[in-house]
């Protein structure tokens, strides 16, 4: 049955209509810089440019590949398509999907969890532009409001107020599988003064692993 | 045509791209919900599952525009508009092009005057983040079809290896929170507020939790994740002018 749902018209158009889009898209975010080189008559400068590309790529690319195998299995094949355009992954569309399919009591690797988790990524996508366009438009005014301290302070702590929550929803559920990954992790980031928020995406994909790996081994003798 | 990090036409350039997001994000949405209704799931599940994305994607969407504003001081607004409002991320973004303005001897205060300069920043910030956007559309269907195979070989360690990846995702953040905790030896006790922040969303999330069995509130379980994430990041504010 579980095969079945990846050759319903709906999950094979899903997959049709999020590679050709995808694809186009990237392709207009590419054409971005090339058309900005043209229009303006400037060439970037190479020397920078290849120092900027070393110190950036070799890390996102890197991680950006690990994310890919990482995050399409949590966010099903729509909401991967709709997430990879759209970016905040971790930080919203992801804990987005997450808790919208934990409630609805389905899983990605359903057409139901692809429906609820497809919902729930559009819908915040689509959110999250037109806050952003209202926000550009209102940039003026909105500046010293949103840059006041007391709002700093809040935005600033985002992501603990976010996995805080979500931790209690999947810890809970999960305590054999969960508390090894968390022990770890507390100690890494304690003691390795280089993890901090800029190096968080990298450990994403270490935390999965160890996990992974850790609840296998449960399993196999028979403790889960 | 004399450039500006403002100019018009970046506007137009980055409209054209930002509307084309939103279209494939209403596409995708449309084809969901008319398959709801086709597999006769529950509308009020739908219905819930819209509102309850609205109210959760409210902060961290005015947070992303503070990071647009953060950038705009030196490269106008229209590329971080692009970049934020779509691909990016808050973190990634402002290390790229900090990067980028960095090898240009410029700063993330300076506002960039030379179309050259402007266009090497977005090329570094564009070539950073294309991996997932080329792989993804050419890796999900592979991805989804090894999962369904194992799945139909072993549907318990299935239900393991999904639950696995979530903790070990939620583990990783959990670590982040407590990142600078070490620095209270040296006397800042504004560290504490991260975990203290993340303290008080779990708490919420289990007063709602409590609510919702004993009293048969089951609706408060909705909307339980982004009442947790307002109510924590609104303590941050009390939190931080205590601890510093």
């Amino acid at each position: 049955m579980e095969q079945e749902f990846l050759n319903t018209p709906y999950m094979k158009a899903t997959h049709k209509i999020g590679m050709i889009s995808g694809l186009l898209l990237c392709l207009l975010i590419l054409i971005f810089p090339f058309a900005v080189a043209v229009s303006f008559g400037a060439l970037p400068k190479w020397k920078p440019l290849i120092d900027g590309v070393i110190a950036v790529c070799p890390m996102y690319w890197a991680v950006g590949i690990i994310e890919i195998f990482t995050y399409v299995p949590m966010l099903g094949a729509g909401g991967a398509y709709l997430s990879f355009v759209t970016g905040n992954i971790s930080n919203l569309k992801l804990p987005c999907a997450l808790d919208a399919m934990e409630r609805a009591g389905v899983k990605a690797s359903s057409e139901e969890g692809e429906v609820i988790s497809t919902i729930s990524i559009a819908v915040s996508s689509i959110v999250t532009m037109v806050i952003i366009m209202v926000g550009v438009l209102l940039i003026i005014p909105l500046t010293p409001i949103l840059e006041a301290p007391a709002l700093n302070a809040a935005f600033a702590q985002i992501l603990p107020a976010l996995f805080g929550g979500l931790g209690v929803v999947f810890v809970s559920k999960n305590p054999k599988i969960g508390l090894a990954p968390i022990a770890l992790m507390l100690v890494l980031f304690i003691s390795i003064p280089a993890l901090n928020a800029s190096t968080v995406g990298i450990m994403v994909p270490v935390g999965v692993i160890f996990t992974l790996g850790y609840s296998r081994i449960l399993y196999k003798k028979g403790w889960l | 045509m004399e450039f500006s990090v403002n100019h018009p036409l970046l506007f137009i350039l980055v409209g054209i791209i930002i509307v084309a997001v939103l279209g494939q994000s209403v596409l995708f949405l449309v084809r969901a919900l008319r398959r709801s209704k086709e597999l006769g799931m529950d509308g009020n599940v739908i219905k819930k599952t819209v509102t309850s994305a609205i109210l959760f994607t409210i902060a961290p969407a005015i947070a992303i525009l503070v990071g647009v504003i953060a950038l705009s001081k030196s490269l106008g607004i229209a590329l971080p508009w692009l970049r934020l409002s779509v691909i990016g991320s808050l973190s990634y973004e402002t290390v790229a092009a900090g990067s980028a303005l960095g090898a240009l001897g410029l700063d993330t205060a300076t506002t960039v005057s030379d179309a050259s300069d402007f266009v090497t920043v977005a090329f570094v910030m564009t070539f950073g983040i294309i991996v997932g956007l080329i792989l993804v559309p050419l890796l999900t269907k592979k991805i989804q079809g090894g999962l369904i195979k194992m799945e139909s070989k072993d549907k318990r360690w299935s239900e393991i290896f999904n639950n696995s990846m979530f903790l070990g995702m939620i583990a990783a953040f959990l670590g982040y929170v407590f990142c600078d905790v070490s620095n209270l030896f040296h006397g800042d006790t504004s560290c504490l507020v991260p975990p203290l922040v993340m303290v008080t969303s779990a708490v919420i999330m289990m007063i709602c939790g409590v609510i919702s069995k004993k009293y048969k509130v089951r609706w408060i379980t909705d909307y339980a994740l982004p009442l947790s994430l307002i109510v924590g990041m609104a303590m941050a504010i009390p939190y931080t002018n205590w601890l510093g």
